[in-house]
C-alpha cells in the first residue's frame, strides 16, 4: 500500500508532536519580554499572518486588556479565583493573580488589523502582517 | 507597593492511564479546586479550549469522572513557530465519599472553567440530635 502525504494535523498526536517540536524555537529571538511567564503563549503562522493562541481559563473579559504598538502586543490583566465564605478547601491548584506579558514578533504588523477573541478560556490574537513587510516578486525585464 | 505574587505557569500534567487508549495522543489532567460547603462538594476544573458540548461528567461507583474533548480541527492550516504549551484532551477522576445525591449534580462551563456542584445526599447532612 502506498501511504499518501497526510495532513500534519490529521491526528491529535501529530499536532502534539508539532507543538513539541517548536518548544525550543528561537523564532522570537528573545524579543518577548515578560513579567512572569503567565499566561503561556503559542504562536502560529497562518499564511502570511501570525496567530497567537493564549491559554487563559477563567478570566473575565473585563479583566483582560490588550495593547498593540509596532510589532508588539501587551496582554495584561488579572485572574481571580473566588471561594464562598465558610467553605472548607480540599484542593487548591488553580492559579490566580495579576499578569503582564508582552509578545514581540519579528515581522511588521498592521496594527489596525489586529483582532482578538476570547472564547472557552482561550485568547486568540490575530496579527496581520503589514503589506510593506510581505515579500514582493520582482518582475524581470 | 505591596509585594505581588508572580503568576507562574504550572507544567501540564499528563494523565496516568489505567488502560491504554486506542488513540495514541496525550491526555492532560485539568487543574482543579475542590471545596466543601454546607450544601455539598464543589469541584472546579480548568479546561481551556473545551466547549460545553464536549464535556462528559459521570459518577460511577463513587468515582467522579470528567472528560473534556478539545476540538483540534481549529489548528488546521496553522504552522507552529513558537510554543510554550501543548494541547490535548482533558481527563480526571476523583473518588467520592459516597454521600452525593447523584441526581442533583449541577454543572456550568464558563470561559474554559467547569464548575460542578455535587449536593450532599439528605441522609449525609449533619443532623442535630435533641437531648432529652
Amino acid at each position: 500500500m502506498i501511504m499518501g502525504f497526510a495532513d500534519p494535523f490529521d491526528t491529535l498526536l501529530d499536532l502534539q508532536r508539532s507543538l513539541e517540536a517548536s518548544l525550543a524555537s528561537d523564532w522570537l529571538q528573545d524579543l518577548t519580554t515578560s513579567r512572569g511567564p503567565f499566561p503561556p503563549i503559542n504562536v502560529f503562522q497562518q499564511g502570511d499572518d501570525i496567530l497567537a493562541i493564549i491559554e487563559l481559563p477563567g478570566v473575565n473579559k473585563s479583566d483582560l486588556q490588550i495593547q498593540a504598538k509596532d510589532n508588539s502586543i501587551r496582554i495584561f490583566g488579572k485572574k481571580t479565583v473566588d471561594y464562598p465564605e465558610e467553605a472548607s478547601l480540599h484542593r487548591r491548584e488553580r492559579a490566580s493573580g495579576e499578569f503582564d506579558r508582552t509578545l514581540s514578533v519579528p515581522v511588521q504588523i498592521d496594527s489596525n488589523g489586529i483582532r482578538a477573541e476570547y472564547r472557552d478560556g482561550i485568547l486568540a490574537v490575530f496579527l496581520p502582517r503589514a503589506e510593506s513587510d510581505k515579500p514582493r516578486s520582482i518582475k524581470i525585464t | 507597593m505591596a509585594s505581588r505574587k508572580e503568576l507562574q505557569v504550572a507544567q501540564k500534567r499528563e494523565l496516568e492511564k489505567k488502560e491504554e487508549t486506542t488513540i495514541p495522543a496525550r491526555i492532560f489532567v485539568p487543574d482543579a479546586d475542590i471545596y466543601e460547603t454546607k450544601d455539598g462538594l464543589n469541584v472546579v476544573l480548568e479546561m481551556p479550549g473545551v466547549d460545553k458540548n464536549s464535556v462528559d461528567v459521570r459518577v460511577e461507583d463513587d468515582v467522579l469522572k470528567v472528560d473534556g474533548k478539545l476540538d483540534f480541527s481549529k489548528y488546521r492550516g496553522l504552522q507552529p513557530v513558537y510554543t510554550e504549551y501543548n494541547v490535548g484532551h482533558f481527563s480526571r477522576s476523583f473518588r467520592l465519599f459516597g454521600t452525593i445525591d447523584q441526581s442533583k449534580i449541577a454543572a456550568e462551563l464558563k470561559d474554559g472553567v467547569l464548575s460542578l456542584m455535587l449536593p450532599l445526599a439528605e441522609k449525609a447532612k449533619p443532623r442535630a440530635i435533641q437531648v432529652n
